[in-house]
C-alpha cells in the first residue's frame, strides 16, 4: 500500500509546483517549489524528497521533506510557475511580480528580476493607483504572462525590465486563470464563465474569441490546455464542474462533467500522458480522471460519448478519520496507480504529477500538511 | 454575581504612561487597541512629547507561536473527528474510542513539546530559547494533567487496575531515571557508579522491580559479602503480588496475598536481615511503604505526586477512586511539610484526585495562558457525559463558553480563521451567532480569500453575510472604476440596490463617452438581468444598440418604444431614448408604424410637460434649454413626418 507521509509546516501553502527536469531526462522530479499565502509573512520555498542517502528497505524515499531554502515574499503567492530549472515566477497579491533565482551550490533563492505594480486599479477611490492582485501566471521560457484582478493582461519577457505588451481594460470582471494555447496566443478564463482567446499579433484590447457557458456565468477558476493537442482545454468552474473545450469548435464545451462539491482550484493535464487529468478542489479532496481505462476502445478524453461520467476515483469521507485517506479502485489495472487523497479540512489541496510515480500533494489552508507517494 | 478567583493580572504596555496621559481603548477581535489621548490644545510642546502610537494588546499570544500553530491545526482535526463520534456507541466501544482520542490529544502535545524542546536546546542562552523552555514547561504540564484526568474521568479505572494506570502516569513524567540507567550501565563498572544507588532506589521508588533486580544482581556480582542480601531482597521485589491485566484472580485474593508478602518483608526488617548494608536496609522500608523512609528519597521522588503514587503502591495497591483525594492530600502535605505552600499545578492535580472536574477546569483556565488546553478538555469530557449538570451564569454553557473563546482567539489570528470556523459550527447554542459576528470583520485582502470565506458562509446559509461580503467587493470594485465587477458581486449578492447605482454609473459613462464599457458583462446578464429595473433597462438599451448595429431597424424601434412605454427607462433618459429613435424615423422605409409614433408623441409630451418652470434661470441653463427645445422641435419634426409617411403608407397597403 502506497504510503503518505504529511507534515505540518506552520504555514498555509497556496501552490505548488515540480521542478521541470532537463530535457530527456529519466529521472524522478525531487524538488517542488511552494508559495504560501495568509499568513503575516509569506515565503516561496524549495524543497526535495530527493534521496539523502537513507533510501529505505523497498528502495523508495525517506518520507520526510527537507526544506532547502526559502525566502520572504511580499504578499500572498497567488500563483506560481517554474520558467526553467533554475527560476521561479511567483505572482503576487500586491500587484507584483517576482523572478526568483535558485542558487544550488549554496542554496539560497534571490530576487533575480521584479515588476512592481504590474498590475493595478485606477479610481476616485484610490490616492494615484492601488495595486490589484496578480491572479494567474504562465510561463513560456522567456515570456512570461500575468493577468490580474484589475482585468489586465501583461506580456514579460525574462530579460527586460518592461512589459513587452499590456492590455488593458481586457476583461471587465476579474482574471482568473491563464495558460497559452498556440503560440502567440493565450486564453484567459474570468469570474464570468468566458474564456477568452488573445493573439498578440494583434493590436487593441479586443479578444479573438470568446466562448462561454450561456446563462449561468459561473466563474472559471482554472484552466490547462492539452499537451499533445494545442486545440483542447479543460476549465474547472466555482460549482465544481469540469469542462473540456475544442476551442476550434463553436462556443460550448464538448463535455461538461459534474466533479467537486466546491470550488475547482487547479486542473491539470498529465505532461506526458494526457488521458490522465488531475483536479482539485475547495472541498478538500484530489481527483484522479482518467480517459483511457473507460470503454472497450482507447477513446480520448474530451469524446463526450466515452467519456466517464464519474471519476476512476471516487472520494468518500471515512468516518472519525479526517485526513490522510487513501482508496484504491480494485479491479483497475494501468500504468498509473490509482488512489485519492483526502484532506482533514475543505482546503485545496495542490499537486502535481511527474513523470514517473510520484504524487505529492499539499494542503493549503488551515495548515499545511505535505504528502508524497510512491 | 461574579467573583474574581484571583486578582487580574496587569499588563504593562511599554511606552505608555497610564498616570500622566488620558488612554483610550477600543475592543477589536481577540484584542484590544490602546492609545493616548491628549487633547491639551494651549501647549504645543505637551502634544509633541505625546507617545503617537497605537498599542495592540493581544490576549492570546500563544496562538502567534509557530511550533503551537501546528498543535492548533493538528488538534483540530481530532477535534472534528471526536464530534463526529456515533451518539449510539455505547459502553465499552464507546469508552475505548473516547479514550482513543484522548489518548491522540496527549501525542500532538508531546510532538509539540519535543520540537519545542529541541529549539530550546538548540537556542539554549538567548532570551528566545529561555521563552521556549519555559513553553516546554507549560506543555509538559498540560500533559501531565491531561493524562491524570484521562485516567480518572474517561478511562474511570477501578479499583486494581487504577494503581497501574498511575504507575505509568508518573513513569512517563518523571522520565530523568531512563537517562540514569543508560549512564550508569554505560560506565565500565556500573555497581561503583556514583549514581548507583540513586538510579536502583529510583527504580524501586517507580515500582520497576524487575530492572532494580537486574541491578542488585551486578552488585551481588562485584560485591560478594553482600551478595545473599542483595538475593534475598531481590527474592522478596520478585514475589510482589501485583495485578496483571490478563489475570482473573479477584480483588480480595490479591490483598490476601500482598499482605503475606508485607508481612514477610516486616520480618527481615525485624530480624535484621540488611542491617549490615544502610542501602539496601533503605530499599526495604520503601518496600513496606514506610512514610519517613519514602520521605528521605524526597530529592529522587521529585514531586508529591510521584510520592504519593509510590506511597500507594507500597501500602494500599487497591486502593478505591474514592479514597484517592485522602491520600493525595496527606501525601501533598507531608511531602511540602509546611515548608512551602501548593503551586497552581499541585492545586489542579488534587481537584482532579477529588474528582472535581469543574475545578480541574476552573484553575486550568486561570493558570494556563491559553483557552486551547481547557477548550479540547472541557470538549473530550463533555464526549464523556461528564459535564450536563453545571451551568454557567453567562454563555450557554461551559463546553460552548470555552470552545468559543478559543474560537474567537483563532479568529483574531491571520490565518487560523479557517479552523475557528469547525469550532464555532460545534457550538449548538451560539456558535452560529458568534460565527456570523466573526467571519464580517475577517479582512479580505484578495478576491480568492473572499471566496474561501463566502464559501463559508454559502455552506451555512448565512445569506446576511453572504450579502454583505458580496457588498463590500462590491463597493471596492466601484471604488477602483471596476464596474463590471461591481456588477457582477451585486448581482451574486443579489443586491437591486447596488446594480440599480452601478448601472446608473454605466448610463452615465455611456452619455460622457457614447459608448459602452464592459460588453463582455453586459452583453452577457441573461437572466441576472432582472435583478433590478436599472439593470433590466441597461442591458435592453445595449440590446437595442445591438440590433441597430445589426440593422434590424424594425425591432430595434419597437424595443426602443417599449422601453418607454413600459416605464423601465428612467425618465431622465428618455430624451437620449428619443434622440436615438431620430435616425429610425429618418430611415428611406417607413419603420415606426403610425399607432407607434402617436405613442412617442405622447412620450415626447409628457416629457416636456412635466418639465418644472424654475424660478430664475441662470446663462448656463438657458443655453440648455435653448439645445433642448431645439431639439424639441426637431423631434416634433421628425415625428410627424414620419406619421405622415406611416399613413400613407398603411393606408396604401390596406388599400391594395
Amino acid at each position: 500500500m502506497e504510503e503518505i507521509y504529511a507534515k505540518f509546516v506552520s504555514q498555509k501553502i497556496s501552490k505548488t509546483r515540480w521542478r521541470p527536469l532537463p530535457p530527456g531526462s529519466l529521472q524522478t522530479a525531487e524538488t517542488f517549489a511552494t508559495g504560501s499565502w495568509d499568513n503575516e509573512e509569506n515565503y516561496v520555498s524549495l524543497w526535495s524528497i530527493g534521496d539523502f542517502g537513507n533510501l529505505d528497505s523497498d528502495g523508495g524515499f525517506e518520507g520526510d521533506h527537507q526544506l532547502l531554502c526559502s525566502i520572504k515574499h511580499h504578499g500572498d503567492v497567488m500563483d506560481l510557475q517554474f520558467l526553467d530549472q533554475e527560476r521561479i515566477v511567483a505572482a503576487s497579491s500586491t500587484g507584483c511580480v517576482t523572478i526568483f533565482l535558485h542558487h544550488p551550490n549554496n542554496q539560497t533563492l534571490s530576487v533575480s528580476q521584479q515588476w512592481t505594480a504590474a498590475h493595478y486599479h485606477t479610481g476616485p477611490g484610490s490616492p494615484s493607483c492601488s495595486n490589484a492582485p496578480c491572479t494567474g501566471v504562465v510561463c513560456n521560457n522567456p515570456e512570461i504572462v500575468t493577468v490580474g484582478e484589475d482585468g489586465r493582461i501583461n506580456l514579460f519577457r525574462a530579460d527586460h525590465k518592461e512589459a513587452v505588451r499590456t492590455i488593458d481594460n481586457a476583461d471587465s470582471s476579474t482574471l482568473h486563470a491563464v495558460t497559452f494555447l498556440r503560440t502567440p496566443e493565450i486564453l484567459t478564463v474570468n469570474s464570468i464563465g468566458q474564456l477568452k482567446i488573445w493573439d498578440f499579433r494583434q493590436q487593441g484590447n479586443e479578444p479573438t474569441q470568446i466562448l462561454s457557458l450561456t446563462g449561468d456565468r459561473v466563474p472559471l477558476h482554472c484552466v490547462d490546455r492539452h499537451p499533445n493537442q494545442q486545440h483542447v482545454v479543460a476549465t474547472g468552474g466555482q460549482d465544481g464542474m469540469l469542462s473540456i473545450w475544442d476551442v476550434r469548435q463553436g462556443t460550448m464545451p464538448v463535455s461538461l462533467l459534474k466533479a467537486h462539491e466546491a470550488e475547482m482550484w487547479e486542473v491539470h493535464f498529465h505532461p506526458s500522458n494526457p488521458d490522465h487529468l488531475f483536479t482539485c478542489s475547495e472541498d478538500g479532496s484530489l481527483w484522479h480522471w482518467d480517459a483511457s481505462t473507460d470503454g472497450p476502445e482507447k477513446s480520448s478524453l474530451f469524446h463526450q460519448a466515452s467519456l466517464p461520467s464519474s471519476p476512476t476515483i471516487v472520494i468518500s469521507r471515512a468516518q472519525g478519520s479526517p485526513g490522510r485517506q487513501i482508496a484504491r479502485e480494485p479491479g483497475k489495472r494501468n500504468s498509473f496507480r490509482q488512489y485519492i487523497v483526502e484532506h482533514s479540512k475543505g482546503d485545496r489541496a495542490k499537486w502535481k504529477r511527474t513523470g514517473s510515480n510520484t504524487l505529492m500533494t499539499m494542503q493549503k489552508s488551515e495548515e499545511s500538511r505535505m504528502m508524497k507517494k510512491n | 454575581m461574579e467573583e474574581f478567583d484571583s486578582e487580574p493580572t496587569v499588563t504593562w504596555i511599554p511606552g505608555v504612561n497610564s498616570q500622566k496621559k488620558q488612554m483610550c481603548f477600543d475592543w477589536g477581535p481577540g484584542e484590544m487597541l490602546v492609545c493616548e489621548t491628549s487633547f491639551n490644545r494651549k501647549e504645543k510642546s505637551e502634544m509633541v512629547a505625546g507617545c503617537p502610537f497605537i498599542h495592540i494588546i493581544r490576549k492570546d499570544i500563544d496562538v502567534y507561536s509557530k511550533i503551537l500553530r501546528k498543535l492548533f491545526n493538528e488538534s483540530h482535526g481530532i477535534f472534528v473527528g471526536l464530534q463526529r463520534i456515533e451518539e449510539e456507541l455505547t459502553g465499552k466501544s464507546r469508552k475505548a474510542q473516547l479514550v482513543r482520542v484522548s489518548k491522540n490529544y496527549r501525542s500532538v502535545i508531546r510532538a509539540c513539546m519535543e520540537e519545542m524542546h529541541q529549539f530550546a536546546v538548540a537556542d539554549k542562552d538567548s532570551a528566545r530559547g529561555r521563552q521556549f523552555s519555559s513553553q516546554v514547561s507549560i506543555l509538559s504540564a498540560m500533559e501531565l494533567i491531561w493524562n491524570l484526568c484521562e485516567i480518572l474521568f474517561i478511562e474511570v479505572a477501578p479499583a486494581g487496575p487504577l494503581l497501574l494506570y498511575l504507575l505509568d502516569w508518573v513513569r512517563l513524567h518523571v522520565c530523568e531515571v531512563d537517562n540514569l540507567s543508560a549512564d550508569v550501565l554505560g560506565s565500565e563498572n556500573p555497581s561503583k557508579h556514583e549514581s548507583f544507588w540513586n538510579l536502583v532506589t529510583t527504580l524501586v521508588l517507580q515500582g520497576r522491580l524487575d530492572e532494580a533486580r537486574q541491578m542488585l544482581s551486578k552488585e551481588a556480582d562485584t560485591n560478594p559479602t553482600s551478595a545473599g542480601m542483595c538475593r534475598v531482597l531481590g527474592d522478596l521485589m520478585r514475589t510482589m503480588p501485583v495485578l496483571s491485566p490478563g489475570n482473573t484472580q479477584t480483588l480480595t485474593e490479591l490483598e490476601l496475598r500482598w499482605q503475606h508478602w508485607h508481612e514477610e518483608c516486616e520480618r527481615h526488617l525485624q530480624d535484621g536481615t540488611f542491617a549490615s548494608n544502610p542501602h539496601l536496609e533503605s530499599l526495604c522500608k520503601v518496600l513496606l511503604g514506610d512514610d519517613a523512609a519514602l520521605l528521605e528519597q524526597k530529592e529522587l521522588l521529585s514531586n508529591w505526586y510521584h510520592f504519593l503514587v509510590t506511597r500507594l503502591l507500597y501500602s494500599q495497591p487497591t486502593v478505591k477512586p474514592m479514597d484517592l483525594h485522602l491520600y493525595a492530600q496527606s501525601s501533598l502535605d507531608l511531602f511540602l511539610g509546611g515548608e512551602s505552600s501548593p503551586e497552581p499545578l499541585d492545586n489542579i492535580l488534587m481537584a482532579a484526585f477529588e474528582f472535581d472536574i469543574h475545578q480541574v477546569i476552573k484553575e486550568c483556565s486561570l493558570a494556563l495562558s491559553n483557552w486551547w488546553f481547557v477548550a479540547h478538555l472541557t470538549d473530550l469530557l463533555d464526549h464523556c457525559k461528564l459535564l450536563q449538570s453545571h451551568n454557567l451564569y453567562f454563555g450557554s454553557n461551559m463546553r460552548e463558553f470555552l470552545l468559543l473563546e478559543y474560537a474567537s482567539g483563532l479568529f483574531a489570528h491571520h490565518s487560523l480563521w479557517q479552523l475557528g470556523v469547525d469550532y464555532c459550527d460545534h457550538c449548538p447554542e451560539l456558535g452560529r451567532v458568534s460565527l456570523e459576528l466573526h467571519i464580517e470583520r475577517i479582512p479580505l485582502t484578495t478576491e480568492q480569500k473572499a471566496l474561501k470565506v463566502l464559501r463559508v458562509c454559502e455552506q451555512r446559509q448565512m445569506t446576511e453575510q453572504v450579502r454583505s461580503i458580496c457588498k463590500i467587493l462590491a463597493m471596492k470594485a466601484v471604488r477602483n472604476n471596476r464596474l463590471g465587477s461591481a456588477l457582477s458581486w451585486s448581482i451574486r449578492a443579489k443586491d437591486a440596490a447596488f446594480a440599480t447605482l452601478v448601472s446608473d454609473r454605466f448610463l452615465r459613462d455611456y452619455c460622457e463617452r457614447g459608448c459602452f464599457s464592459d460588453l463582455d458583462l453586459i452583453d452577457n446578464l441573461g437572466p441576472a438581468m432582472m435583478l433590478s429595473d436599472r439593470l433590466t433597462f441597461l442591458g435592453k438599451y445595449r440590446e437595442f444598440h445591438r440590433l441597430y448595429g445589426e440593422k434590424r431597424f424594425v425591432d430595434a424601434a419597437s424595443l426602443l418604444l417599449s422601453l418607454m412605454t413600459s416605464q423601465i427607462a428612467p425618465r431622465s433618459f428618455w430624451m437620449t431614448l428619443l434622440t436615438d429613435a431620430l435616425p429610425l424615423l429618418e430611415q428611406k422605409q417607413v419603420i415606426f408604424s403610425a399607432e407607434q409614433t402617436y405613442e412617442l408623441l405622447r412620450c415626447l409630451e409628457d416629457l416636456t410637460s412635466g418639465r418644472p418652470l424654475c424660478g430664475e434661470p441662470d446663462v448656463q441653463q438657458l443655453q440648455d434649454d435653448d439645445i433642448e427645445t431645439t431639439k424639441v422641435e426637431i423631434l416634433r419634426l421628425a415625428l410627424a413626418r414620419n406619421l405622415a409617411r406611416s399613413i400613407i403608407k398603411e393606408g396604401s397597403l390596406e388599400g391594395s
